[in-house]
C-alpha cells in the first residue's frame, strides 16, 4: 500500500484471477485462522475481536466485539450476515463477495465459534447474481472440505450456513427489515423498542446481525492477533477499511486504506488511489459516507478517515462509499437522482418518509426541469424538517428506520452549500448545465 | 343500587392510585398522572383526559407504528426525542409533552404528508363528515396545502369482495384493515403489496377478500378507502340518526349503533363493548338491515306476493351492483323519494279466504284468531293449541306471550327452539360461563358447531384467546370447522358418538377404545386423543374448564347432545357452560318461558307453579310438548308422550317461526301444515309456512323496530333500540299477544314497555330486580348479567367513544334514550320478598333424561351418516331479504371424504345423488379429507339440489330417529 505502509487485511487475494476458488484460498492461508480458533475457546476469540476494536463496517460503525458481548449474558441462537449492499455508489461488499467469498465464510465461522451459534445466514441482495454464485459454490465447496457443518475439522463444533437471496429491496439492508425478509415476511423494518436484534432478533430469538466486510477482517484478526489490528488506525478507528471511491476521479475503485492515518485528500488525488479529478475540473463536492451522509466541500478534503473524525466534522463514513463531484455536476441533478433513489426505496410503511420522500423528489424533478419556485428552497427544508426534525447530525427521525432521515441529507447540503446553484435554476428557469 | 346514579367522570381514573399494584406515575404536560400495567402511553393519556391524534393505532389491535401522527415527545438519557405514544408503555418517571412546538410540528407535518397524495373529494366521499383525517386536519393539521405536485392515480374503486370495494387513492396505508384481517379475524387476504408511496393493499390474485367479518374493515378505516355497497352513497353521516341497540342476528349479543335516514335503516356500526363484541360484528349482523327495509332480490316472485316494479333495478349480485353502481344509487334514490318497501314485509293483517291471504282489519284478523284458538281448545281442551317459535322476539314480547299462551290459554306445548336446539331445562339449569370467563379459562372444550357460521363473533373472542392467550382448546366436531387448526386436540366424531366421546374424554378408558376401533376407522390419531385427555386429566374437577356447547349437527337427535352434556357435566362439576344456541334472542325466549316445562325466570312448571298462579290466576297443569313432538302430533304421528297424556294439536301459533324451512324434518313440518289444523302466524316476512298455511297473519315489528330488551348466550341482558317505527299496521309482538288476550276475554295486564318491564322484574326469579332504572344504568352499559348478584360493579372507567377507533358512532350517545325517573328501582331482588312470597328456586343441574344411554343404531357399511351444520348465510328470511347477502349464501354440496367418493368412483363435481329414509337429493359431491370416513356433510337451510325446498337437506332429516344414514349412489 502506498499511503502507509498496513497490510492488506481483506484484499490480499484480490490480484489472483482465481481469487473466490477453495484451492487459492487454501494456498494462501485459508482457514488458517478457523483452525486456529477451534483451538481457543469461544470467549477467547471474542476477546481477541474485542481487542481488536472492529467497527461494523456495515454503516453504523458499531464495535463488532461490543455487539457480541451484548449477548454474552443470554446464547446467541442465529448469527446473520448483512450482504445487502445496495445503496448507489457503494460497492466495497460486492467485490469481497464476488473475489473472496472464502475469506467471509471463515469469517462467519470464527464468529459463530465465538458465538456458539449453530446456524447462519447470509442474506444476499438479490441482484448480486455473479455473488450469489460464487458465494454458494465456495459454500458448497466449504462444506465438502469439513469447515462447515457438523464436526468441523474434527473440533467437535458444528454449524450451518444458509445463503439466502434478497429478492431487490434496499430497505431489507436495514438489520430488522433484513430479519423481516429472512423470516419470509415482507421487508418492513421493525418498530423500535427493542432496539437491537440481540433481544429480539431472526424468529424472536437473540441474534447478532454482521456486515459482510465486519466478518472478512475476522481470520485475520484470529491469525494475527486483536492488538496488531488495533495498532493499525488511530482512536477507535482500527484496521484498515474497504473504500469505494465513486464519481469523477481517474481511477475509481475499491481502495483498502488505512483508517484515520489517511485522508480524503490522499483517496482522491494520490496517483496510486484516485488520481485526481476527471480532465482539468476540479473538485466541487463529496460524499463522504453513502448516499446518506451529508456532503462535503472542498474544505473538508483533508479530514482523516476516521469514524469519529468525520462524525465530529457534521456527516458520516458510513458504508464507505466516498462519491466525488466535480465542478462540472450539477447539483440539483445530484441531489434530485438521490432523493429519487429513497423515494423508490422507502419501505412505505412511515408517513413522513413514505409521502414526503415522493414530494421531496417532484420538487426537485421540477426545480431541475425548469418549474422551480423561489419559495421552493424554503419548503424543501421545511419537508426535511418534517422528516429529520432540526435537519442536523446526527440526525432525528419521525420515522422507525433511518431511512427516513437519510432521506433530507442530499437535499439539506445542496441547498446549503449551493443555493446560488438552486436559485439560477429558478431563475433561469432551467438547468445551466444542460 | 344508589351508586348507579354517580355521574361518570372519565378523568377520575387520572387520579394516582398507589394503591393498585403496578401503577406508574408519569408526567404528562406538567401534571402526574397514572398508568396501568403494561399500558400504552396513548391509551393512557387517553384515560387522563389528553386525546393524542391517531390513525393507525385501534385500542382493540397490536400497535405498528406506522402513521407517526401520536409522536410525543419523551425525555430520555440523551434529551427529549419524538416517539410513537402507540408504541411505548407509559413508564414511571416517564416525562411526556403532547403539545410542545416540536410535536406540534411533527403532527402538522404528518397530516400534511398524509393529506399530499389523498384526494380531497370529500364532498363525495362516504367517510366525509365523520372522517378521521378529515377530523384531525382540522384539529391538528395545516390550514392550506403546499403541495401542487401530481398526486398519484389509481384505479378506482375496484371490488376485492362482494361487499367492499376499495378506493386506493384515499388510502393512508394504517394497515388496520389488514391487520384487521390477519390478526383478529385470521383470514390474511389482504394484505400490502408495492413499496414507497405506491404502497396499496391488496387481494391476493387467486383469493378474493371472502370474509365474513369484511365490514369490520370498512369500520375501522380512517378514511374513506374502504366503502361497503350497502352504504355506499346511500346517506351522509350528519342526516343520520342514530341509537345504541344490540343486534338480534345472532345470540352473540353484539352491540351496535343502528343509524337511519327518513325511517329506513342506513347503516349498523359494531360498538366497542368490553364483554361482548370489542366492537366488531359479522357482515350478517351488519348488514342483514336490508331485510328490515324490505329491499327485496330479484330471485323469484314470493308465492303470494306481488313483484315491486323496483325488484329488477336491483342487481342479483354484488358484482353487478360494482358496475352498476349509478343504478343501485338510482334504485336507493327511489327508495328514499316512496318511503320504505313494503315488498318483502308483511305490514298488514290477512286471514285466508277462499285458499287466499286477503288483507282485513286487526279486528277482524284477531277476532278470526281467538275464534280458531277457542275452538280447538273446547274441543282438545288448551293442550291442542300449541306455540312455536319466538326467538326473534324481545323478553318483553316473549314474557307476553309465555303469559297469553301459559296463563290464559293455559297449554304449556310452548317452544321457541325449532328442534335445532337443546333441551331447554338443560340449558337452563347448567352453570353458565361468561364469553369473558370462557376467554379467560385455561381449557376450552367445544361441543358445537362451526362457530364462525353460527356465532361469529363468538369465534372472533375464543379465537383471540386462544391465539394470543393461554387457553388450551379442546375440539370435538362432526367436521373442520374453523377452529381446528388452532385447537390443541380436534377430535373429530361421527354423528352420535358425542356421549362416548365425552365419557372417553373424562377417564373412560373403554369409551376411548370403542372410538378409536371404528369398523370405518378412527377419526382422530391416539396422541390427539391422549393429549386431550391429559388436558382433562389435569382439571379432575373441571376447574377452569369452559364448555361450548351446542347443537353440532341437525341431523343428529339433539337429546345425543344433550347426553353428551350431562356426561361432561357429571365428570366435570366445576366446569362451566356457553350453551352455543344461535336463534337471535333464544336464550330470552327461554328465561322466559318459552319452552314446555318452564316457566319465566328460569323456574320450572312445577317450582314456579304456586308463584305464576298468584301472578297470573293459572298455569298448566304438566309439561307440554316440545316443536318436533307438537309438529308430530299435528302430523298424526305423536304417541302421546311418556305418560299418555299428551293432547293432540289441533291448533298452532307460529311466532316468528317457519317449520317448513326452520325444522330439520320437513316430510314431518309438511304433513304437520298440511293436515288443516288452524294455524296462526306472527311475523314480519313471509315465509313459505306461512303463505301457504296460515290462516290468519298478524304482521310484527322486526329487529330495530322494537324496544325491550334481548338476553345473550351468557345470559347478559341488553337494551334494544328501536330506531324505526314498524311499517304499515305491524305491531310489537307483545301488543299482539295483549290484543290476542283481549279477544279471548282475557286482559294481560300489559299495556305498554314499561308494564312489561316491570311486571318481568317483579315476577321473574332470574331477572328480579332487572327495572327499567337498572337497565338505563351504568352498570348496565355493556348489558347486565342475569340473575342480578347485587355487587354489580359501577362502570366508572367507561371512557368517551374514541372517533378514530369507531368512525361514524357518535360519541355522544351511549345507551339511547335517559334513564326514566320515578320507576321504583329495586335493586338486586334475590333475596326480597315481593308480594308474589319468595321467589322459587332457579333451574339447575343438567334436567331430566341422562338415565340408560342412547342407543345409537350400528351403522351399516353401505351407509353414510349425515351430517348438517349452519352457514352463515343460508335461506332465511334476513338473508334472503338483504340483497347484498344474497348472492353470498353457497352452493349447496355433499361432502365426503376421498374414501367414501372412490367406492363410488365419484370424484369432486360429479352429481351423485343422496338417498334417506325420508327422501333423495342430487348435489354435487365435494372430496374433502378432513370428512370422516362413514360421514357425509350437507349443510343445513342451504339451497340446493334440483327441484329441493329451500331448506333441501331437511328433506332427508327424520327428526324421529337419533341418527339419519343415507346411500350415496351414482346418477
Amino acid at each position: 500500500m502506498a499511503i502507509t505502509d498496513a497490510p492488506k487485511i481483506i484484499t490480499a487475494r484480490l490480484g489472483y484471477d482465481d481469487s473466490f476458488t477453495l484451492e487459492r484460498y487454501l494456498a494462501t492461508g485459508g482457514y488458517t485462522g478457523l483452525r486456529k480458533a477451534l483451538t481457543m475457546t469461544p470467549e477467547a476469540v471474542a476477546a481477541e475481536v474485542d481487542a481488536a476494536s472492529l467497527l461494523g463496517r456495515g454503516g453504523a460503525g458499531f464495535p463488532a466485539g461490543r455487539k457480541w458481548s451484548m449477548l454474552r449474558k443470554n446464547p446467541v441462537t442465529y448469527l446473520v450476515i448483512n450482504g445487502d449492499e445496495s445503496e448507489p455508489a457503494t460497492f466495497k461488499d460486492h467485490m469481497l463477495i464476488e473475489g473472496d467469498p472464502h475469506q467471509i465464510l471463515e469469517g462467519v465461522l470464527v464468529s459463530a465459534y465465538a458465538l456458539q451459534v449453530t446456524q447462519a445466514f447470509i442474506y444476499l441482495r438479490g441482484e448480486f447474481a455473479l455473488g450469489l454464485e460464487r458465494l454458494q459454490t465456495a459454500l458448497n465447496e466449504a462444506y465438502a472440505h469439513g469447515a462447515v457443518g457438523s464436526n468441523i475439522f474434527d473440533s467437535g463444533f458444528s454449524v450451518d450456513i444458509v445463503v439466502h437471496p434478497g429478492a431487490g429491496a434496499y430497505i431489507c439492508g436495514e438489520e430488522t427489515a433484513l430479519l423481516e425478509s429472512l423470516e419470509g415476511k415482507r421487508g418492513f423494518p421493525r418498530i423500535k423498542p427493542p432496539y437491537f436484534p440481540a433481544a429480539i432478533g431472526l424468529y424472536g430469538e437473540p441474534t447478532v446481525v454482521n456486515n459482510v466486510e465486519t466478518m472478512a477482517n475476522i481470520p485475520w484478526i484470529v491469525n494475527n492477533g486483536g492488538a496488531a489490528f488495533a495498532a493499525l488506525g488511530a482512536g477507535r478507528s482500527t484496521g484498515t477499511r474497504l473504500f469505494a471511491l465513486a464519481g469523477h476521479v481517474r481511477n475509481p475503485a475499491n481502495y483498502e486504506l488505512e483508517m484515520v492515518k489517511t485522508t480524503f485528500r490522499d483517496l482522491i488525488y494520490a496517483p496510486v488511489l484516485g488520481g485526481g479529478i476527471r480532465g482539468s475540473n476540479t473538485l466541487k463536492a463529496f460524499i463522504p459516507g453513502g448516499v446518506s451522509a451529508p456532503w462535503f466541500g472542498p474544505d473538508q478534503v483533508d479530514l482523516p478517515l476516521g469514524q469519529d473524525e468525520v462524525g465530529n466534522a457534521g456527516s458520516m463514513l458510513g458504508s464507505g462509499s466516498v462519491v466525488v463531484m466535480d465542478s462540472a455536476t450539477c447539483m440539483v441533478r445530484a441531489a434530485w437522482r438521490i432523493t429519487k433513489f429513497f423515494s423508490r426505496e422507502s419501505c412505505g410503511q412511515c408517513t413522513p418518509c413514505r409521502e414526503g420522500s415522493g414530494w421531496l423528489e417532484r420538487i426537485m424533478y421540477r426545480i431541475e426541469n425548469g418549474g422551480g419556485r423561489e419559495e421552493d428552497l424554503d419548503l424543501l427544508m421545511d419537508l426535511c424538517d418534517n422528516i429529520s426534525p432540526g435537519v442536523a447530525w446526527p440526525p432525528q427521525q419521525t420515522t422507525i428506520c433511518v431511512l427516513g432521515p437519510s432521506i433530507p441529507s442530499s437535499i439539506a447540503s445542496g441547498i446549503r452549500m449551493f443555493r446560488d446553484e438552486f436559485l439560477v435554476h429558478v431563475k433561469e428557469g432551467g438547468c445551466p448545465f444542460d | 343500587m344508589t351508586d348507579t346514579a354517580k355521574t361518570q367522570n372519565p378523568t377520575d381514573a387520572s387520579a394516582p392510585d398507589a394503591k393498585e399494584d403496578g401503577t406508574h406515575i408519569f408526567t404528562l404536560d406538567g401534571r402526574e398522572v397514572s398508568a396501568k400495567k403494561g399500558e400504552l402511553l396513548i391509551a393512557a393519556a387517553e384515560r387522563a383526559g389528553t386525546y393524542i391524534p391517531r390513525f393507525c393505532y385501534h385500542p382493540r389491535m397490536e400497535p405498528v407504528g406506522m402513521c407517526r401522527m401520536c409522536l410525543v415527545e419523551v425525555e430520555g438519557p440523551r434529551g427529549a426525542s419524538l416517539q410513537p405514544a402507540c408504541f411505548i408503555e407509559a413508564g414511571e418517571g416517564m416525562v411526556v409533552d403532547t403539545t410542545s412546538e416540536k410535536v406540534k410540528k411533527a403532527q402538522d407535518g404528518v397530516l400534511e404528508f398524509l393529506l399530499a397524495n389523498h384526494p380531497l373529494d370529500c364532498p363525495v366521499c362516504d367517510k366525509g363528515g365523520e372522517c378521521p383525517l378529515q377530523d384531525q386536519t382540522l384539529a391538528y393539521g395545516p390550514g392550506e396545502t403546499r403541495f401542487i405536485e401530481e398526486k398519484r392515480h389509481f384505479e378506482k374503486p375496484i371490488a376485492i369482495s362482494d361487499l367492499v370495494l376499495l378506493d386506493r387513492e384515499r388510502c393512508i396505508q394504517c394497515a388496520r384493515c389488514t391487520r384487521f384481517a390477519s390478526d383478529v379475524a385470521g383470514e390474511a387476504q389482504i394484505d400490502f403489496a408495492g413499496r414507497g408511496e405506491n404502497v396499496e393493499v391488496a387481494t391476493f390474485p387467486t383469493e378474493p377478500f371472502s370474509s365474513y367479518f369484511s365490514g369490520n374493515t370498512v369500520q375501522i378505516c380512517p378514511v374513506g378507502a374502504l366503502t361497503a355497497t350497502p352504504y355506499r352513497f346511500t346517506a351522509r353521516p350528519w342526516d343520520l340518526d342514530q341509537v345504541e341497540s344490540t343486534c338480534t342476528a345472532c345470540s352473540v349479543g353484539c352491540r351496535v349503533a343502528v343509524q337511519s335516514s327518513q325511517n329506513r335503516l342506513t347503516r349498523l356500526l359494531g360498538i366497542d363493548s368490553e364483554p361482548v363484541n370489542h366492537g366488531w360484528l359479522c357482515d350478517k349482523g351488519r348488514f342483514s338491515f336490508e331485510s328490515v327495509n324490505g329491499d327485496e332480490v330479484d330471485n323469484g316472485p314470493r308465492p303470494t306476493e306481488v313483484a315491486d316494479e323496483a325488484v329488477d333495478v336491483v342487481p342479483a349480485t354484488a358484482s353487478q351492483v360494482v358496475s352498476l353502481g349509478a343504478s343501485r344509487g338510482q334504485f336507493l334514490g327511489e327508495a328514499r323519494e316512496t318511503g320504505r318497501f313494503e315488498h318483502g314485509r308483511l305490514v298488514e293483517p290477512r286471514i285466508r279466504k277462499e285458499g287466499e291471504l286477503v288483507p282485513v282489519s286487526w279486528g277482524e284478523a284477531l277476532a278470526a284468531a281467538a275464534a280458531g284458538l277457542s275452538a280447538a281448545k273446547s274441543a282438545g281442551g288448551a293442550g291442542a293449541v300449541a306455540v312455536v317459535g319466538g326467538a326473534r322476539l324481545t323478553n318483553e314480547s316473549a314474557y307476553a306471550w309465555a303469559k297469553l299462551a301459559k296463563g290464559v290459554i293455559g297449554t304449556d306445548s310452548v317452544d321457541a327452539q325449532l328442534g335445532d336446539g337443546l333441551p331447554a331445562e338443560l340449558v337452563l339449569g347448567l352453570p353458565r360461563a361468561t364469553i369473558d370467563e370462557a376467554c379467560a379459562a385455561p381449557v376450552l372444550l367445544t361441543l358445537a358447531g362451526d362457530l364462525r357460521e353460527e356465532l361469529p363473533v363468538l369465534f372472533l373472542r375464543l379465537r383471540e384467546a386462544v391465539v394470543g392467550g393461554d387457553t388450551q382448546l379442546l375440539e370435538v366436531a362432526v367436521a373442520p370447522t374453523a377452529l381446528t387448526s388452532l385447537a390443541t386436540a380436534s377430535l373429530r366424531i361421527r354423528p352420535g358418538d358425542a356421549p362416548v366421546m365425552a365419557r372417553a374424554l373424562t377417564g373412560d378408558a373403554a369409551a376411548a377404545t370403542t372410538l378409536g376401533t371404528h369398523p370405518e376407522g378412527a377419526t382422530f390419531t391416539q396422541n390427539q386423543m391422549e393429549a386431550a385427555r391429559g388436558v382433562l386429566a389435569a382439571r379432575p374437577d373441571g376447574e377452569g374448564v369452559v364448555i361450548v356447547a351446542g347443537r353440532p349437527s341437525y341431523a343428529e337427535s339433539g337429546e345425543v347432545a344433550a347426553e353428551a352434556v350431562r356426561a361432561l357435566a357429571a365428570a366435570l362439576p366445576k366446569a362451566t357452560f356457553l350453551p352455543a344456541l344461535r336463534r337471535g334472542n333464544v336464550f330470552g325466549a327461554l328465561d322466559m318461558g318459552l319452552a314446555p316445562g318452564i316457566l319465566p325466570g328460569r323456574v320450572s312448571l312445577d317450582a314456579g307453579r304456586q308463584r305464576f298462579t298468584a301472578a297470573w290466576g293459572s298455569v298448566p297443569a304438566g309439561a307440554g310438548l316440545s316443536t318436533a313432538d307438537i309438529l308430530a302430533s299435528m302430523a298424526g304421528e305423536y304417541d302421546g308422550g311418556p305418560d299418555g297424556s299428551g293432547t293432540a294439536v289441533r291448533a298452532l301459533v307460529l311466532l316468528g317461526a317457519d317449520p317448513l324451512d326452520d325444522f330439520p324434518d320437513r316430510a314431518v313440518a309438511e304433513k304437520a301444515l298440511r293436515a288443516g289444523h288452524f294455524v296462526v302466524a306472527v311475523t314480519g316476512h313471509p315465509s313459505e309456512s306461512v303463505d301457504a298455511h296460515a290462516d290468519v297473519v298478524l304482521p310484527c315489528a322486526v329487529s330495530h323496530e322494537r324496544a325491550g330488551t334481548t338476553t345473550n348466550i351468557e345470559g347478559r341482558v341488553s337494551r334494544l333500540g328501536p330506531k324505526l317505527s314498524a311499517p304499515g299496521f305491524a305491531w310489537p309482538d307483545w301488543m299482539i299477544a295483549a290484543e290476542l288476550a283481549a279477544a279471548l276475554g282475557s286482559d294481560l295486564g300489559l299495556a305498554s314497555d314499561n308494564d312489561l318491564s316491570d311486571e318481568l322484574a317483579r315476577t321473574a326469579p332470574a331477572y328480579a330486580g332487572l327495572t327499567q332504572q337498572v337497565l338505563h344504568s351504568d352498570v348496565a352499559h355493556d348489558g347486565i348479567l342475569v340473575p342480578l348478584t347485587g355487587n354489580e360493579d359501577h362502570r366508572d372507567d367507561v371512557s368517551p367513544i374514541d372517533p378514530v377507533a369507531l368512525p361514524g358512532v357518535e360519541s355522544v350517545e351511549r345507551q339511547g334514550a335517559p334513564p326514566r325517573v320515578g320507576t321504583g328501582a329495586r335493586g338486586p331482588a334475590s333475596e326480597q320478598v315481593s308480594d308474589l312470597g319468595s321467589p322459587p328456586p332457579l333451574l339447575s343441574g343438567t334436567g331430566t333424561g341422562g338415565g340408560e344411554p342412547l342407543a345409537i343404531p350400528k351403522a351399516d357399511s353401505y351407509s353414510l351418516r349425515l351430517v348438517s351444520g349452519r352457514r352463515l348465510y343460508d335461506a332465511g328470511s334476513s338473508i334472503t331479504g338483504s340483497p347484498s347477502l344474497t348472492p353470498l349464501v353457497p352452493t349447496l354440496v355433499a361432502r365426503a371424504n376421498p374414501y367414501d367418493l372412490d367406492r363410488l368412483g365419484a370424484h369432486s363435481g360429479d352429481r351423485v345423488k343422496v338417498r334417506s329414509a325420508r327422501g333423495e337429493l342430487i348435489l354435487a359431491a365435494e372430496s374433502d379429507e378432513g370428512v370422516a370416513r362413514g360421514v357425509i356433510v350437507i349443510d343445513f337451510n342451504v339451497p340446493g339440489g334440483e327441484s329441493a325446498p329451500p331448506n333441501a337437506v331437511a328433506t332427508l332429516i327424520d327428526s324421529r330417529q337419533l341418527v339419519t344414514d343415507v346411500r350415496l349412489e351414482s346418477v
